[in-house]
C-alpha cells in the first residue's frame, strides 16, 4: 500500500545550521503518527518541510507523487493542512474570517468529510466568541480555533506543532480529545509534542527525533520500554 | 483668497496624496516591500492622458486607467516575482533605480519641458467664488476619493478576496499554509496599485496639467513619506497620513511668504521629521505598538 505520506532522507539548512539531517519516515492513510524529542531536534523544521513552507533537500511524498517544487498554498489545495507553532491565528482579524480562511483549501467536486456543522459539534464553544478578534482569545481557545481552522478545508493530512504548548492541563485535554474525534473520521495526523508520553499514548506509532536524524521508531510494542525511548530522546 | 480656500485646496491637494499612499500601501501592505517607481505608473497614466488628447474624455479616462494597471504588473512580473522574499531594502533600491530609469525614458521620449494635459479643465471653474474660491475639481476629487476608498474598504472587508488580502498582509506565511493563492493576491494588490495610480494621474493633470518625467518621483516621495507618517503598515493610517502631507505642505504654501516657498519642501519635511521623532510608529498608529522596521 501506498503511505499517505512518505519522507526520504529529507533534509532542511538554514544557512549554515542543519535543522534537519536525515529524516526518513511514512503515515498511512488514517493513522496517527507522532514525531517526539527535545526541543532544536528539527520536528517542526520537518513539518514545514512537508508543507513546502520551508526550503529542503530529499524527497517528500504525498500519496506516491513527489511534492518537489509545490508552494504550502498548493499543498493546502491537495489536502494536508497544518496547525502551526504558536497557532498563527490572523489576530487582527474575527475568528470567524479566520474560520473562512481555513475553507480555502477545499477540494472541490467531493462532500467534504468535515464541514462547518462538523467543526461546530467539535467545538461548539468557538460559536460562542466568532465575532471577536482572534487575538483577544486565551490560548487555549486559541489553539482550538487553530485545529478548527486546520479542519475546514477538509484534509487527509494534519500537521500538528505542539498543539498543547503554553496551554492549561484542561485546554490541553481538550486538545487531545479533539484529536481522538479528528482521527476516527480517518484523518491522518502528524503529530509533533514534546510531551512525549502524551504524545506516544495517543499515537499508533510514533518517531523519536534528536538532533535532526529519527534515532528510533516507536510502535505498540517497543513504547512499553520507556528506557529505550529516554535514551533516543536524549540522543544517546 | 481668504483661509476657508486655502483650506478647500489643501484637502483636494490631500486627498491627491491621500490616493499616492494607498497605491504604495496596497502593495507594501501585502508584500511589506516599498515600489518607488510606483510615481512612475503615475507619470506613465498622465503622458497617456496627453498622448489621447484627440480622444473622447471618456476613452482618455480608460486608456489611462489600462495603462496605470498594464504597468504596474509589468513592474510587478520583472522585479517583484524575482525578489520575492529578498528583504526590503533591496526591491526599494531596485525600484528607486528604476524609476530613475523611467524618468529619463519620459525625458527623451516626451521631453524635458512637459506636456499639456489639457483634461476636463471646465472642472477648474469656481463653484462657490469670493473668497471662498471652491472648484469643482475639488467636490470631485473629495467625491471619487472617497468612494474608491469606500469600494476599497468593501472589498477588503466584505469580500472573501478582501479576507485573503488582509490575511496575507498580516502573516504572509500563514496565508499561504492555510491555502491563500498568494500569486493572486499580489496581482490584484498590484492591480488596485495601478487603477489608484490612474486615479492620481487624472485628478492631479486636471489642477496641474504640465506633465514633467519628475511629476511621478515627486508625488511619490512626498507621498511615501506620508504613508510612513501615518503608519505604512495599515492601508488607513497610511491614507490618512498622504492625506496629512498633502494637506500640510498645501497649507503650508498658502501660508508662508511668496520668496519663501522655495523652502517649502523643507519645511514640509521638517514638520514630518518632527512628528515622526514624537511618533515613530506613525501619526496613527496607537502609542505602544511595534515600530515598522524597514
Amino acid at each position: 500500500m501506498i503511505p499517505l505520506l512518505r519522507l526520504d532522507n529529507l533534509q532542511v539548512t538554514y544557512g549554515r545550521v542543519v535543522a534537519v539531517k536525515n529524516v526518513t519516515l511514512e503515515v498511512n492513510e488514517g493513522e496517527a503518527v507522532c514525531l517526539v524529542g527535545p526541543n532544536g531536534a528539527g520536528k517542526s523544521s520537518t513539518l514545514l518541510a512537508v508543507m513546502g513552507a520551508v526550503r529542503s533537500r530529499g524527497d517528500v511524498f504525498l500519496r506516491g507523487t513527489s511534492t518537489r517544487g509545490l508552494q504550502p498554498e498548493a499543498l493546502a489545495h491537495l489536502g494536508v493542512a497544518m496547525v502551526p507553532e504558536g497557532r498563527h491565528l490572523f489576530d487582527t482579524m474575527s475568528v470567524k474570517d479566520n474560520l473562512v480562511l481555513g475553507t480555502l483549501a477545499r477540494r472541490r467536486g467531493r462532500t467534504p468529510r468535515i464541514d462547518e456543522r462538523w467543526v461546530a459539534e467539535l467545538f461548539p464553544i468557538i460559536g460562542e466568541f466568532a465575532s471577536r478578534r482572534a487575538g483577544l482569545l486565551s490560548g487555549g481557545q486559541q489553539q482550538l480555533v487553530a485545529i478548527a481552522r486546520a479542519l475546514l478545508s477538509d484534509p487527509d493530512l494534519l500537521l500538528l506543532d505542539e498543539p498543547s504548548l503554553g496551554l492549561a492541563p484542561v485546554a490541553v485535554d481538550a486538545v487531545f480529545e479533539a484529536l481522538e474525534r479528528i482521527r476516527a473520521v480517518g484523518v491522518a495526523i502528524l503529530l509533533v509534542e514534546q510531551r512525549a508520553q502524551r504524545a506516544t499514548d495517543f499515537c499508533e506509532r510514533g518517531y523519536v527525533l534528536s538532533d535532526g536524524e529519527i534515532r528510533l521508531e516507536v510502535t505498540e510494542g517497543t513504547s512499553e520500554d520507556p528506557e529505550s525511548l529516554m535514551a533516543a530522546y536524549f540522543g544517546r | 483668497m481668504s483661509w476657508i480656500g486655502h483650506l478647500v485646496n489643501a484637502v483636494s491637494l490631500g486627498v491627491v496624496y491621500g490616493l499616492v499612499a494607498v497605491s504604495v500601501g496596497l502593495v507594501f501592505g501585502v508584500l511589506r516591500q516599498v515600489n518607488l517607481a510606483q510615481g512612475e505608473v503615475i507619470a506613465l497614466g498622465a503622458y497617456s492622458l496627453w498622448m489621447t488628447r484627440d480622444l473622447p474624455v471618456v476613452v482618455r479616462i480608460l486608456v489611462c486607467i489600462g495603462v496605470c494597471v498594464a504597468m504596474s504588473l509589468v513592474i510587478q512580473v520583472i522585479i517583484f516575482r524575482p525578489l520575492r522574499g529578498a528583504s526590503a531594502l533591496t526591491t526599494l533600491i531596485v525600484t528607486f533605480g528604476l524609476s530613475y530609469a523611467l524618468e529619463g525614458v519620459w525625458t527623451i521620449v516626451f521631453g524635458t519641458n512637459g506636456q499639456p494635459v489639457s483634461m476636463l479643465s471646465s472642472l477648474n471653474q469656481v463653484v462657490v467664488g469670493g473668497n471662498v474660491g471652491l472648484r469643482w475639481i475639488t467636490l470631485v476629487e473629495m467625491g471619487v476619493g472617497g468612494i474608491f476608498f469606500a469600494l476599497l474598504v468593501l472589498v477588503l472587508y466584505g469580500s472573501k478576496i478582501g479576507v485573503m488580502m488582509r490575511a496575507t498582509a498580516e502573516d504572509f506565511r500563514t496565508a499561504r499554509i492555510v491555502g491563500v493563492r498568494i500569486d493572486r493576491v499580489v496581482t490584484l494588490a498590484f492591480v488596485f496599485g495601478g487603477v489608484s495610480a490612474a486615479m492620481v494621474a487624472i485628478l492631479f493633470t486636471v489642477q496641474t496639467p504640465l506633465v514633467t518625467p519628475t511629476l511621478g518621483f515627486n508625488l511619490i516621495t512626498l507621498g511615501l513619506v506620508g504613508t510612513v507618517l501615518g503608519g505604512i503598515d495599515r492601508l488607513g493610517r497610511a491614507t490618512a497620513g498622504g492625506f496629512v502631507v498633502g494637506f500640510v505642505n498645501s497649507m503650508l504654501g498658502a501660508i508662508i511668504p511668496q520668496e519663501l516657498l522655495v523652502f517649502l519642501p523643507m519645511l514640509t519635511f521638517m514638520f514630518v521629521i518632527v512628528m515622526l521623532v514624537v511618533r515613530p510608529a506613525g501619526l496613527f498608529t496607537p502609542k505602544g505598538s511595534n515600530v515598522e522596521r524597514v
